[in-house]
């Protein structure tokens, strides 16, 4: 009996440092520069995803948008929160360019296209950014200590089982869901 | 290639056409290629075999008295096509012959570094990475970022430029299509002569078609490469079948 408890005892302690503890250690938090609203954009602004977030006539997508298109409409503060006055004197005033932190960001070697999938195959921003694009605070990002990528390639959970979209990247998923639309790209295709 | 795959892209096969008798050997192509594809400035160490060279230019020399003639032959991984070598060969299945483009995909995440491909090409085209790639302090801002500078240990060659291939077909897919056309490569838009053509083997309205009459490089191995070359010298021709002259007679430049 009081091996079968030491045991079980033990088993918990692993479990419990595997799961908790472990990504605990792996991950660093780090804060986005800016407290970004989405929605109210959206909702006030009632702006488009491509207004910022924009794919251009030669297929090469926007990615965040710069201070100086911030500052069209924050030259001055609208609202009276403490983020917004963040923006206007910290960013667009000395116009300097905020450093965002990209949840998705993949792994250098990796070519991944707006165009081929939001132009070519009308997919939906939620159908991989869960989300993200309608949130009304940026949540908080995790690099991985070791290859400095971010959490999301992974996912939240140490076990990848599921995992809702935007949790995580990684090549088993785009291989996934090309499986099942019958896409096949060559290694080069996905990777240079 | 899956049996099921529904993709809209009709299957190219890439290739060029190169003009001996245009090559001037300036080696601008040369200069092109490794600033496209992030090739790092060689080390102090390096020379001749253990550099890294994705496109080089050799001197050809006619070998005959009576006709003296120098050519210079720019030479690539020819993509060939016909139980390809290097596939052939590597123990990783780190090469593969895309099927939608004829590409041999070279994939430096799978390559161990046993460089049998290297030893396999018979067209010497394969560079190893004996280090790191290092830029002196701010050369690094004028890196392509489309490109991802490979890692010591790992085997690396010509694909055509793929990051090119890439950036037309994102601008193809905004008008709904993923076929990249006929792109341009960094060697060929950097040429002043003009002497090398881009295009696909399988277009027969397309410029390659239109070359006229090509020769490969050792083309009695048949492996069938892709890249092909012209020239109204004979001596070009013959040395062609032969796989260029003895060694010692050729020298390398860039
Ligand atoms: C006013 C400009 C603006 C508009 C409009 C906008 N975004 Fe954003 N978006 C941003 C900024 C700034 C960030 C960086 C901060 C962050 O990650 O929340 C961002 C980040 C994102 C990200 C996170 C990318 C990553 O992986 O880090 C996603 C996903 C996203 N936006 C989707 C959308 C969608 C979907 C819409 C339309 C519903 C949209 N955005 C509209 C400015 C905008
Ligand atoms: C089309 C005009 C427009 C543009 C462009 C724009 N915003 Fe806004 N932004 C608004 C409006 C409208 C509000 C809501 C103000 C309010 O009533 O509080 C707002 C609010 C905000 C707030 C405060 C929201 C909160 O609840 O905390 C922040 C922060 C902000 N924007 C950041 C940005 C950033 C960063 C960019 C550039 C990527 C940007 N905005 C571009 C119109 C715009
Ligand atoms: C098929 C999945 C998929 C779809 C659909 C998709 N994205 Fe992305 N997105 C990604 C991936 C993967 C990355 C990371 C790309 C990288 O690091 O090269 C990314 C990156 C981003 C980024 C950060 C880019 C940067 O370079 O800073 C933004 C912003 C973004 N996406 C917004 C959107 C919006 C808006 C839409 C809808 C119009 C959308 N995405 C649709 C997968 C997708
Ligand atoms: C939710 C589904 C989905 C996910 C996730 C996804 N893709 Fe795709 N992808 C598609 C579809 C659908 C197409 C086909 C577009 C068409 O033919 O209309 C495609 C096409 C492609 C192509 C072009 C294939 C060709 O024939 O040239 C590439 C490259 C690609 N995806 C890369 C990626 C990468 C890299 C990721 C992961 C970061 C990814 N995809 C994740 C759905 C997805
Ligand atoms: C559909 C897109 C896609 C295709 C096709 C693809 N990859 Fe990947 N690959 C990715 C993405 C995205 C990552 C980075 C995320 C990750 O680590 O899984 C990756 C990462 C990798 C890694 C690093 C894995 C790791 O866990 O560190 C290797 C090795 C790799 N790929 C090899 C290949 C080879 C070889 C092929 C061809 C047989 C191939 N890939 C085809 C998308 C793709």
């Amino acid at each position: 009996m009081r091996v079968l408890i030491a045991f079980l005892l033990g088993l918990a302690g692993s479990l419990a440092f595997g799961w908790w503890g472990f990504p605990q250690l792996l991950y660093q938090r780090e804060p986005q520069p800016l407290q970004y609203n989405h929605k109210i954009h959206i909702e006030k602004g009632s702006m488009e995803c491509s207004s910022c977030h924009e794919v251009a006539a030669d297929g090469q997508f926007a990615g965040i948008p710069r201070t100086a298109s911030c500052g069209a409409c924050h030259a001055e503060p609208l609202g009276k929160t403490e983020a917004e006055k963040i923006l206007v004197t910290s960013y667009v005033a000395p116009e300097r360019e905020l450093d965002w932190k990209v949840y998705s960001r993949q792994p250098m070697n990796v070519r991944f296209s707006h165009a081929v999938h939001v132009n070519k195959a009308a997919m939906k921003c939620e159908e991989c950014h869960g989300g993200r694009g309608s949130a009304t605070a940026a949540e908080p990002f995790y690099r991985n200590r070791v290859t400095g990528e971010s959490r999301n390639v992974w996912g939240p959970r140490m076990i990848r089982v599921g995992l809702k979209p935007g949790e995580g990247m990684k090549m088993s998923d785009c291989e996934s869901c090309h499986e099942q639309k019958g896409v096949s790209a060559g290694c080069l295709g996905c990777h240079r | 290639m899956s049996a099921t795959q529904k993709t809209s892209r009709t299957p190219r096969r890439y290739g060029m056409v190169i003009d001996l008798d245009r090559c001037t050997g300036c080696g601008a192509c040369v200069i092109a290629c490794a600033a496209e594809n992030n090739v790092a400035p060689g080390a102090a160490r390096e020379n001749d075999r253990n550099s890294i060279s994705l496109l080089r230019v050799f001197t050809l020399n006619n070998p005959t008295a009576a006709g003296r003639r120098t050519a210079f032959l720019p030479m690539m991984c020819m993509q060939c096509e016909h139980e390809t070598p290097c596939v052939t060969v590597c123990p990783q299945q780190a090469v593969e012959l895309d099927v939608l483009s004829g590409i041999v995909e070279q994939m430096p995440q799978r390559c161990l570094g046993c460089r049998y491909c290297m030893t396999a090409c018979p067209y010497h085209a394969r560079s190893f990475n004996w280090g790191d790639p290092s830029w002196p302090a701010g050369m690094e801002a004028t890196l392509n970022p489309a490109v991802a500078p490979r890692m010591r240990g790992v085997v690396e060659k010509c694909d055509f430029c793929q990051s090119r291939l890439h950036a037309a077909q994102d601008a193809a897919a905004v008008n709904g299509s993923l076929d990249p056309g006929i792109y341009t490569p960094a060697c060929v838009e950097a040429c002043p002569t003009q002497a090398i053509t881009f295009g696909d083997w399988n277009d027969p309205e397309g410029a390659l078609a239109k070359s006229g009459e090509t020769f490969a490089w050792l083309e009695g191995l048949g492996t069938q490469p892709k890249v092909r070359y012209r020239s109204g010298q004979n001596w070009l021709h013959e040395m062609a079948e032969r796989g260029g002259a003895a060694p010692a007679k050729e020298e390398r430049h860039g």
